[in-house]
């Protein structure tokens, strides 16, 4: 599991592209939104923590269709799939792979592009809370996707379609969890903590859905 | 002990549909299977049933005697068996090294069964394999900077860094010259030598001595409209 881990983890950020084209997708989304909404200054403040959650969730679906699609095409996955290693297991050790080459970035530079958009120090540090949080999330869901469409040759558009619905319980935890950081009435707990259940949830459930997907895909 | 590898009633399906068989076999540690069949015939999709890649039509596979990497008898073949498909399942942008490597570690370093001529050390292992196959000194280039013939020999080399007493090898010879695939049967000849078991599909003569035969023959779709005679003596048992 750990030799997975540590391959994948060397040829996406060898492979280029990987992290990198995320961070920099990421950047475009939050830096082209205060040009679209203007110069005023509490409305940024106020939408900030929802615009990055999006770009960032945006961002890591951009990035997850590769996951298994180097793999099928030249025939790693099947001695992967036919490996003494439990398939569930090698795909969660290549989702932790992607999310530290894709997803942790992400996380890191949320903070910087949080100044973009006037984010009080709190609401940056809820950010970057929450995403650390839910960002795992993200990448179990897509892993589901990728192994879906793992047979298809453009099945990226079709990964983040069919990913997205199911993202969005994360999007919208994460961004209240935000919220309650910052607004004094809103509490900050309880949707931090649904959050984590979700990346927990979702760190069980998406390695076995996209296994079997795999397996089914085999052919 | 040693390994028995058999097929009972075997039916090689792909996508549900019947595409081969039955195939009844029994190979025992030393022997070798050579499968052999027309373009389409079902040799690859019965390779990939072996390596537990699709499921059966019907019928088993039997694995005896195999320890797998666990330390536990092994149930199923793709525990104790290497699968070579038409793919050479390396990554062109780490070097070879690398990638024998991560498959040394993946499939585990030590199989039982097997007498072990290689050394402990991975990169002694590596450099004794890439030695096996011809091609000495290439193990810290990058993968895809090597020609067809090359990287069909490096990725041949898994079979040696991760000793397996099956080989399930799928057009193996592939892309190969002469000389690399008269090496290649030796290194086949010494696996064979030491209890291994080899079962390969292919449409050139692999060099395989004693090496028994399985033709695959694609089974006739039945035709439209007409009915088979069970499917008449169902209705007429049914009137």
């Amino acid at each position: 599991m750990k030799a997975v881990f540590l391959r994948d983890l060397k040829l996406s950020l060898a492979g280029g592209g990987g992290a990198a084209s995320g961070v920099i997708f990421f950047l475009a989304v939050v830096a082209t939104i205060p040009f679209g909404i203007g110069p005023d200054l509490n409305l940024l403040s106020r939408i900030g923590p929802a615009i990055l959650w999006i770009g960032a969730l945006l961002s890591a679906l951009l990035t997850l269709d590769r996951l298994f699609q180097a793999d099928r095409d030249d025939g790693t996955l099947d001695i992967l799939t036919t490996g003494s290693l439990p398939l569930p297991l090698v795909v969660l050790a290549k989702c932790l792979a992607h999310w530290c080459a894709a997803s942790l970035p992400l996380v890191l530079a949320a903070p910087l592009l949080g100044l973009f958009l006037a984010l009080s120090p709190t609401a940056i540090g809820a950010v970057a809370v929450t995403l650390l949080a839910g960002t795992p999330a993200i990448t179990f869901i897509g892993a589901v996707g990728a192994a879906v469409a793992v047979a298809l040759p453009r099945g990226g558009l079709l990964v983040s379609v069919l990913v997205l619905p199911m993202a969005i319980p994360v999007l919208i935890f994460g961004v209240s969890a935000t919220y309650g950081a910052v607004n004094d009435p809103d509490p900050f707990l309880p949707p931090f903590l649904i959050l984590c259940a979700l990346t927990l949830f979702f760190s069980v459930l998406g390695p076995i859905a996209a296994a079997a997907a795999l397996r089914a895909s085999a052919d | 002990m040693t390994i028995t590898v058999g097929a009972a009633g075997l039916y090689a399906a792909r996508g549900g549909e019947t595409v081969a068989g039955p195939f009844n076999f029994t190979l025992a540690g030393g022997e070798a299977l050579v499968v052999i069949g027309a373009n389409g015939a079902g040799k690859s999709t019965l390779l990939r049933t072996l390596a537990g890649l699709l499921p059966p039509g019907g019928g088993s596979v039997r694995i005896e005697g195999a320890i797998g990497p666990g330390g536990e008898p092994a149930e199923r073949l793709a525990e104790v068996a290497h699968y070579v498909g038409h793919r050479n399942a390396m990554k062109p942008g780490l070097t070879v090294a690398a990638n024998l490597s991560f498959w040394r570690r993946f499939l585990g370093g030590r199989s039982a069964g097997l007498k072990h001529t290689l050394p402990e050390d991975e990169s002694a292992a590596i450099a004794a394999a890439l030695e096996a196959v011809g091609l000495p000194g290439v193990a810290s280039l990058p993968f895809g900077y090597l020609s067809a013939g090359q990287q069909r020999r490096a990725s041949l080399a898994r079979l040696l860094v991760a000793p397996r007493p099956v080989w399930l090898l799928d057009e193996p010879t592939g892309a190969l010259d002469a000389a690399s695939q008269e090496r290649l049967a030796g290194i086949f000849g010494r696996h064979r030598d030491e209890g291994g078991i080899i079962i390969a599909a292919t449409h050139q003569p692999l060099g395989l001595d004693n090496a028994g035969e399985l033709v695959v023959e694609r089974q006739r779709p039945p035709a439209e409209g007409f009915l088979t005679e069970a499917e008449v003596e169902a209705a007429e048992a049914w009137l």
